[in-house]
């Protein structure tokens, strides 16, 4: 089990002085789906890459912490006591992502010449990798040296058949099958990464990733825009896979309902001005494609 | 495939590319130029009359050209003293053309090209493997199919001796004259070694030709000679690399490559160079290309204190086809100026290049080329693209594309993009779990992958490795 904890979380642009975030309160548990909405430009890109540690902002105020518990990482990887709350905004991105943050981006960056075997394969191993560092033993571990000059993948393709604790082989076993759930074109495999992916295929790429990483929380930035509809189908079962077999904890933002049919959320929040201003069940959400957000503005700041 | 790479994975970088061997050379010049010189290189490899007197006639149209110091942008090359230079050294190994067999060599060479990786190459088949130690080639190896097709392949010196008529035709005569510029005047004077190829008419060579240059003593030049000769139809992939250890004074690499490309015949030239940082690289490399024929230039530039390499394809026969892939790393202190120039000398004739290039820690990089499409050249096409990756402010990239189009029934497109390596990009990878530096090698590792991808897996490898070691302490 893992739990996610956002605590009175202000943020502002790192060069620059305008606040962005002025005090989020919001909890994920594994296997729970949160839905996030809100009007545009309200701050929920801004929490989601906060959560993620994006080197553009700078929180002023407030704490993100996640909880685990001494299973989270199967039997290989022992939790101590002491390790089992991390203040997330003291590590970097992907010591984050080792210990289980996923962000699913709004704008997925296009990497040339990368492909997504080469890209996922070595992105699994060097979390694996880096679990083990942030876990080690304090006596310290002899094997660490030798991780340290593996150097990176460096072949054009799928890189050295040995290199790191994923092989090829059994990688591309586990990406064949993902992809089959998304329903994914296999030849998506050696293409680069992103690079003149549709948006929709972006998004779905997105999920893949999921995933494939694994993850005990991940925060999912508007997957659904963009989607076709037999896309948005196999994009939901592929975000619904992820509580139900990986027991994954979903942050889903998003401006729509139709997305909440399929993948529906447990709770649901609105963000207003850098700020959550109101919680319910999915029947808010509901609420909110009837009527709009003005309502909540109204709610809040008029009994404010 | 497997076994290979866990060698490469398991040496050293530090090892495999900074090491230096005693030098132990039986035959050691004077300082400096004269025909003396001259004489003395040409007498001691038994060069026919008609070798020498190219020498000479070079010697004196070295010294009566004044040095290039008037291009916009160019590197600065005042600290360049050719008469400090040593042209020539040999090194001490018994049999002057070179050992066939690789146990013949002497242990030191051995475990340098240990080092280099050399012998994995060879074990994986990749065919003949001829290699330049000091100003010689000491090693050559070749498979007896190719001889049996009539392929050769041997030592430049060699072939003076044993195919004096191609080599007299051929050598630096319409492809690379030494009036060209004052560093192939230099080169034609000097020149030791190289590789000599000729592939007879409709024969493919189906593995790459190898060979693997290597500097390794203080103050020397090394100004190896490349010869191939394609006939018509026929195809080959010649692959030249070279790693060179640190050493305090300048060192020059003046290197001359000449490719005749028959009609219908198909070129690759591939080059990874890692000179060190205190050589001065300055080389002329030329293709002649034939009706329908093919040159292909690949080019990976990483070492060198300054490069100034401009590959050339002369497009002479109707439908001839040029390809130029280009890559540049340049991290602090260096200079790398290359590009490509390519004359459409003929109708329909059309070229590609592409050039990729990094800079870090004040490095500086430059595209400088030159498509020349003639009067009369018509329906010939063109496409040129340089993408430049800065990973700093203090870095620098220019690009100076020239184009002389003399024909108006032509296709020009040209691209250049010039840019830092982007935050969101590595933020991206980050949050999928690869460090900050790991994030910026797999960056850096895709922006090469047009080149890397034409290589052999080996010299892929080698080529990461390679920029993964320039990368080293730059980054963070
Ligand atoms: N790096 C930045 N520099 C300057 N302003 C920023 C930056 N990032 C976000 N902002 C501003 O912060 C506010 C919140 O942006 P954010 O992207 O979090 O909104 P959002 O809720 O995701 O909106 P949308 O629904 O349109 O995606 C916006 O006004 C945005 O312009
Ligand atoms: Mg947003």
């Amino acid at each position: 089990m893992a739990r996610l904890e956002l605590s009175n979380l202000h943020a502002e642009v790192a060069d620059g002085d305008e606040k962005i975030l002025e005090g989020v309160d919001l909890e994920v548990e594994s296997g729970e789906i949160h839905a996030l909405m809100g009007p545009n430009g309200s701050g929920k890109s801004t929490t989601a890459k906060v959560i993620a540690g994006h080197p553009a902002y700078e929180v002023t105020e407030g704490e993100v912490l996640l909880h685990i518990e001494d299973d989270e990482f199967g039997e290989d990887i022992e939790i101590d006591e002491d390790q089992r709350t991390w203040n997330l905004l003291d590590l970097e991105p992907n010591e984050r992502a080792a210990l289980g943050i996923f962000l699913g981006f709004q704008y997925p960056a296009e990497i040339e010449g990368v492909t997504m075997t080469n890209f996922l394969r070595t992105a699994l191993n060097a979390k694996i990798e880096e679990r083990e560092e942030l876990f080690e033993e304090e006596d310290g571990d002899s094997d660490e040296d030798e991780a340290e000059d593996e150097g990176f993948e460096s072949s054009p393709m799928e890189g050295p058949a040995d290199e790191g604790e994923i092989g090829v082989a059994e990688f591309q076993e586990i990406l064949q099958e993902k992809m089959e759930q998304l329903e994914m074109d296999e030849r998506f495999a050696q293409r680069y990464l992103n690079a003149g992916f549709s948006g929709g295929e972006k998004k779905q790429n997105e999920v893949l990733q999921a995933a494939i990483l694994e993850p005990s929380i991940a925060v999912l930035d508007e997957i659904d825009s963009g989607l076709d509809i037999d896309r948005l189908q196999d994009v939901s079962t592929g975000i619904n896979a992820l509580p139900d077999e990986q027991g994954t904890g979903i942050l889903q933002i998003t401006h729509y309902q139709r997305i909440l049919d399929y993948v529906e959320p447990d709770h649901v929040h609105v963000m207003l001005d850098g700020e959550i201003a109101k919680s319910g069940d999915a029947s808010l959400a509901e609420e909110l494609e009837d009527k709009g957000y003005d309502w909540v503005r109204e709610e809040v700041y008029g009994t404010a | 495939m497997s076994s290979e790479q866990d060698h490469l994975k398991d040496t050293d970088t530090e090892a495999r590319f900074e090491f230096k061997k005693e030098q132990n050379a039986a035959v050691k010049s004077d300082k400096g130029l004269t025909e003396e010189i001259i004489r003395m290189i040409s007498e001691d490899k038994d060069e026919p009359d008609w070798m020498l007197e190219r020498r000479l006639r070079a010697l004196k149209q070295y010294q009566n050209m004044p040095m290039p110091t008037d291009w916009p942008g160019q590197p600065d090359l005042t600290q360049l003293d050719v008469e400090e230079i040593v042209p020539y050294i040999r090194p001490d190994v018994d049999q002057r053309e070179g050992v066939d067999d690789w146990t013949d060599l002497p242990d030191e060479i051995k475990d340098t090209f240990d080092k280099l990786g050399i012998p994995e190459a060879e074990k994986n088949a990749l065919s003949g493997v001829g290699a330049q130690y000091e100003s010689e080639v000491v090693y050559q190896n070749m498979q007896e199919q190719w001889e049996e097709k009539g392929v050769i392949f041997c030592n430049m010196d060699k072939a003076v001796q044993e195919h004096p008529e191609l080599v007299k035709e051929h050598f630096m005569t319409t492809c690379v004259p030494p009036s060209d510029n004052k560093f192939a005047a230099l080169h034609g004077a000097v020149w030791s070694g190289g590789s000599f190829v000729y592939v007879p008419e409709d024969v493919t060579v189906e593995m790459p030709v190898q060979a693997y240059f290597r500097m390794n003593s203080e103050g020397m030049g090394q100004f190896e000679h490349t010869l191939i000769i394609a006939e018509e139809g026929s195809e080959v992939h010649y692959i030249e690399g070279c790693s060179a250890p640190k050493y305090g004074t300048h060192n020059l690499h003046s290197g001359g490559v000449e490719v005749f490309v028959g009609e219908d015949a198909h070129v690759q030239y591939s080059t990874v160079q890692n000179w060190s940082k205190n050589t001065f690289n300055l080389n002329t490399k030329r293709a002649i290309c034939e009706e329908n024929g093919t040159m292909e230039w690949v080019s990976g530039s990483m070492g060198s204190k300054a490069t100034m390499l401009y590959p050339c394809t002369i497009l002479k026969g109707r439908g001839a086809t040029d390809t130029h892939i280009t890559i540049a790393f340049a991290g602090e202190g260096q200079d790398i100026d290359t590009g490509a120039k390519v004359y459409h000398n003929a109708p329909d004739t059309s070229s590609t290049i592409e050039s990729k290039s990094i800079s870090k820690d004040g490095g500086r990089t430059n595209y400088r080329g030159l498509v020349h499409i003639a009067d009369g050249a018509e329906n010939s096409s063109t496409a040129v693209e340089c993408d430049a990756l800065m990973f700093d402010n203090e870095s620098t990239s220019d690009t100076m594309p020239y184009m002389e189009i003399e024909e108006s029934k032509v296709d020009v497109a040209h691209e250049a993009t010039v840019g830092k390596i982007g935050d969101e990009d590595i933020f991206y990878l980050q949050s999928r779990g690869l460090d900050d530096d790991d994030a910026k090698k797999m960056i850096v590792a895709g922006f090469i992958e047009p080149i890397t991808e034409e290589l052999p897996i080996e010299y892929a490898v080698e080529l990461n490795r390679l920029i993964e070691l320039e990368m080293e302490g730059s980054l963070g």
